[in-house]
């Protein structure tokens, strides 16, 4: 297998000696051709500087922990193969996030953001164990399945121009999730759920750029998502204002 | 664009958007060939002036073409304070008012001239 020499400019910073983030160089870091940004990285850490801090864990786009900005880019570091890229190439921690330290980014809002949404199954009759449980056909599960494939990476905040904008947007992932469990035919909690959904910092701050579905690893499509619930919000709105005896 | 916790009143406007989208979705490029075979003079016999004038004058034309103008109107202006925003000019306000404004505008003249023919 050949090797190929990459340099690699990498966003550092340490809090307790940087007063901002400065830009690194590795050079000539010794690559083989089917490594990928995060075997770099694995190589400079393990041979070459080991202060360098980022996050990762299964190398193999499941987990959704070493999402990076690699030439501008959102992208999964496990998933972006050298031979894509030119002879230098720059990493550095997601944008749109505080910075912890080096690539490692303060993640506290999206997570907070999660448990706005309640993203959990609300039944609309809840039922004893004796009762049995909650069916579904095949055709109902494939309707949200697409929808549960987040892996929570973040890149879709890093990409969306608006969550960089106004950061109280709830955003692409939190926001396809509560989409989620309202298309799920077990699920009761949609009014419950638009508390947060439907308000301006809810899906309506959504400008429908797309670049949320550009960069997302597991074809979630979140942009799509949002669009349907700016079609199910927009009902709404009118349902209880045109009939207000309708119990939506 | 403020945060708030309150219901957003956004479906008013992107209800009329999302109307206007689909219709000019399929509409704008059907008007554009027609246009342009008119132009040339190709055009079918039903697209004479005397013909339109009829289709215009009749009440389910004259409610189909209010239909098309105002919410086309409504579809370009939205569109175009979410394109201005995107640009990064950040007045979101001013341009959302006057943007309506014109769309307000002309679908109120929609309705005089259809009214009146």
């Amino acid at each position: 297998m050949s090797e190929r020499k990459i340099n690699l400019e990498v966003l550092r910073y340490d809090p307790d000696k940087d007063s901002e983030p400065r830009f690194q160089t590795y050079k000539a870091v010794p690559c083989q051709d089917d490594w990928v940004v995060l075997d770099a990285l694995n190589y400079v850490k393990d041979n070459t500087d080991t202060t360098l801090s980022y996050r990762w864990s299964c190398h193999m786009a499941v987990c959704g922990s070493c999402g990076m900005m690699i030439d501008g880019e959102p992208t999964l570091s496990c998933k972006a193969f050298l031979k894509d890229y030119g002879d230098t190439i720059r990493v550095e921690p997601l944008y749109h996030f505080p910075i912890e330290r080096d690539l490692v980014t303060v993640i506290d809002d999206f997570v907070e953001k999660l448990t706005k949404v309640k993203p959990f199954l609300i039944p609309k009759q809840p039922k004893s164990i004796e009762e049995g449980e909650y069916l579904q056909t095949p055709k109902q599960l494939k309707k949200f399945k697409q929808y549960t494939l987040c892996i929570n990476c973040m890149l879709c905040y890093s990409a969306c121009p608006q969550y960089g904008l106004i950061p109280d947007f709830l955003g692409p992932a939190a926001l396809s999730l509560a989409h989620r469990y309202n298309i799920d035919s077990r699920d009761g909690g949609c009014q419950e759920r638009m508390k947060v959904t439907a308000t301006n910092i809810g899906v309506w701050e959504c400008s429908f750029v797309g670049a949320c579905s550009e960069v997302c690893p597991g074809h979630v499509d979140p942009a799509s998502s949002l669009q349907q619930m700016k079609i199910a919000s927009t009902v709404d709105w009118y349902k209880k204002r045109l009939m207000p005896w309708s119990k939506s | 664009m403020s945060g708030s916790s309150k219901i957003s009143n956004k479906p008013i406007i992107w209800g009329l958007f999302a109307g206007g989208g689909t219709l000019t979705a399929f509409l704008t490029p059907a008007l554009v060939l027609i246009t342009l075979l008119v132009a040339i003079g190709v055009a079918p016999n039903g697209l004479s002036y005397s013909e339109i004038h009829g289709f215009a004058s009749h009440w389910l034309g004259k409610l189909i073409l209010f239909g098309v103008l105002s919410l086309s109107l409504w579809h370009a202006a939205h569109r175009f304070r979410i394109a201005i925003n995107d640009f990064g000019i950040r007045a979101d306000i001013p341009v959302a008012v006057v943007l309506y404004l014109l769309a307000g505008i002309g679908t109120i003249m929609s309705v005089v001239y259809l009214w009146g023919m």
